[in-house]
């Protein structure tokens, strides 16, 4: 019954989150573009699965793997609070840097958005880009991130040093990367942090930052997020760059068994 | 019929690999590190068995649905080759589903909680509702005028990362006159405002787009708009609350 009442709050907000877009499509569609679209039946059914099936997978995530990666999160965060009252010693928190990198790759490998610009961009590129390459790239640099993430709210140290820092990165990356890989990897910042990886992150900066003596939750508790969006653009530009270098090694030296 | 069963079979496959990493994390940590054992298996495996069904109707109405329409959308606009019209839809789109954005309200209250305990606005309920609600007005009109710029870039072919590292400067340069504790929240935000079915329509229109104008390369200059909407949400709060 719980699970029924929980089901139809998550369609009833869905819903709602899909409203504002319905609307703008309706508005244009009838006012603007006053044409019919192609296959309307399928788009429609398609755009209702989309709907239930992002309520059932949201329910499902609330019912199943928040509760238990918030609790865990609040207990690793807990099990490693420092002995003496100032002294907060970076390497007590080895754990804590560990089941981060691995919730952040696996929630990352989870996420729908993600999912969606990665098998656009394995049609867009004609099967050049791999969807599943790009997705375990974009993985990789959110585990770095978060890691890294939760190493800066120990240590205390201000977060616009690293993010500004990581902007130099991208700035030396982009330099080197081929264009065609720009929009894309750009792109792969925003998409990652989203249904799955919030939550589950946000619960971790909090954990950690109210349960370090001298760490304020509300100013730093944030940033998480901010990592698991700009990792991404070094990871994503780097495995291009490895790709194109991998591509040039094999054009040169022929297999040798010829 | 036998068709749709093959295909939604092969989807919840897919989903099954998608999450697995995800149960084997939390079991690994549960068991392994904690030692704990599982609350409530029954409630958890009801919910894994929902996130996969989700994800595999999700991944099935995206390919059959969304993407078309983004398409279809961005063909007609083509078609039409009217440029306010286009400019105003990509406006609405990015302001209509950000204004809405429950992460945003989330993001917009807190930070007006923030700003309050720093002592730069007055703490009463009534001062902290009226800045959390601009900063909501604020960063749902910089994604709708992201999405616009993103658009023109499109048509016009400019190159992406020229606009995106001035981004980043211009982060930067706000960075060094803002105080810390709206720090976290701006850099925080560019994650939250673009949702899960934002994504793939803006992709899809993106890509639709740059397919359906002559000279333009779907991977060069299609993709891109989903990384302006993530950059000007930091830079309008940063500014925002300089100037507020």
């Amino acid at each position: 019954m719980r699970f029924l009442l929980d089901l139809a709050t998550s369609f009833g907000s869905t819903l709602r989150d899909v409203a504002p877009i319905v609307l703008v499509l309706v508005v244009f569609q009838a006012l603007v573009l006053r044409q019919k679209l192609p296959r309307l039946k399928q788009i429609v059914t398609g755009f209702a699965l989309v709907v239930v099936g992002l309520s059932l997978f949201l329910v499902g995530l609330n019912d199943a793997l928040f509760p238990i990666g918030e609790t865990m999160a609040a207990q690793l965060t807990a099990s490693n609070v420092a002995t003496t009252e100032n002294e907060v010693v970076w390497t007590d928190y080895i754990v804590v840097y560990a089941f981060a990198a691995a919730i952040g790759f696996a929630t990352t490998i989870a996420e729908p958005p993600l999912i969606a610009v990665a098998l656009k961009a394995q049609s867009a590129s004609g099967g050049a880009i791999s969807a599943w390459a790009l997705r375990l790239s974009v993985a990789v640099g959110v585990a770095f991130g978060v890691s890294l993430g939760c190493f800066r709210i120990v240590t205390g140290t201000p977060l616009q040093w690293y993010i500004i820092a990581c902007y130099a990165i991208v700035l030396i990356l982009t330099l080197f990367a081929s264009r065609k890989i720009m929009p894309l990897a750009y792109d792969s910042g925003g998409v990652t942090t989203s249904t799955v990886t919030v939550p589950v992150v946000a619960a971790l900066g909090l954990g950690l930052a109210s349960n370090i003596p001298g760490r304020s939750p509300l100013v730093d508790g944030f940033g998480l997020i901010a990592f698991a969006s700009v990792f991404p653009i070094m990871s994503v530009l780097s495995y291009s760059l490895i790709n194109a270098k991998l591509a040039r090694l094999k054009t040169i030296r022929p297999p040798k068994e010829l | 019929m036998t068709v749709i069963l093959k295909s939604l079979f092969r989807r919840i496959v897919n989903a099954v690999r998608d999450l697995a990493p995800i149960v084997i994390v939390i079991a690994v940590f549960q068991i392994v590190v904690l030692q704990q054992p599982f609350p409530n298996l029954g409630d958890t495996l009801v919910g894994l068995v929902c996130v996969v069904l989700g994800l595999a109707l999700f991944i099935h109405g995206l390919e059959s649905g969304l993407f078309p329409l983004g398409e279809a959308i961005a063909q007609a606009f083509a078609k039409k080759s009217s440029l306010i019209a286009l400019l105003s839809f990509a406006f609405c789109l990015g302001f209509g589903t950000t204004v809405a954005e429950p992460a945003l309200i989330a993001i917009a209250a807190e930070a007006a909680e923030v700003v309050a305990l720093a002592g730069h606005i007055g703490n009463e309920a009534s001062v902290r509702d009226s800045y959390a609600l601009n900063l909501r007005l604020v960063v749902a009109v910089s994604v709708g005028t992201a999405v616009v710029i993103g658009v023109v870039r499109i048509l016009k072919g400019w190159p992406i990362h020229v606009m995106i590292i001035s981004g980043y400067l211009i982060v930067t340069a706000l960075t060094f006159f803002s105080p810390p504790e709206i720090i976290g929240i701006a850099y925080d935000s560019g994650g939250v405002t673009t949702s899960t079915i934002t994504v793939p329509l803006l992709t899809a229109l993106g890509v639709g787009l740059a397919t359906s104008i002559k000279g333009r390369n779907p991977m060069l200059d299609g993709f891109g708009l989903i990384a302006f909407a993530c950059l000007a949400p930091i830079i309008f709060i940063l500014a925002y609350n300089m100037i507020a």
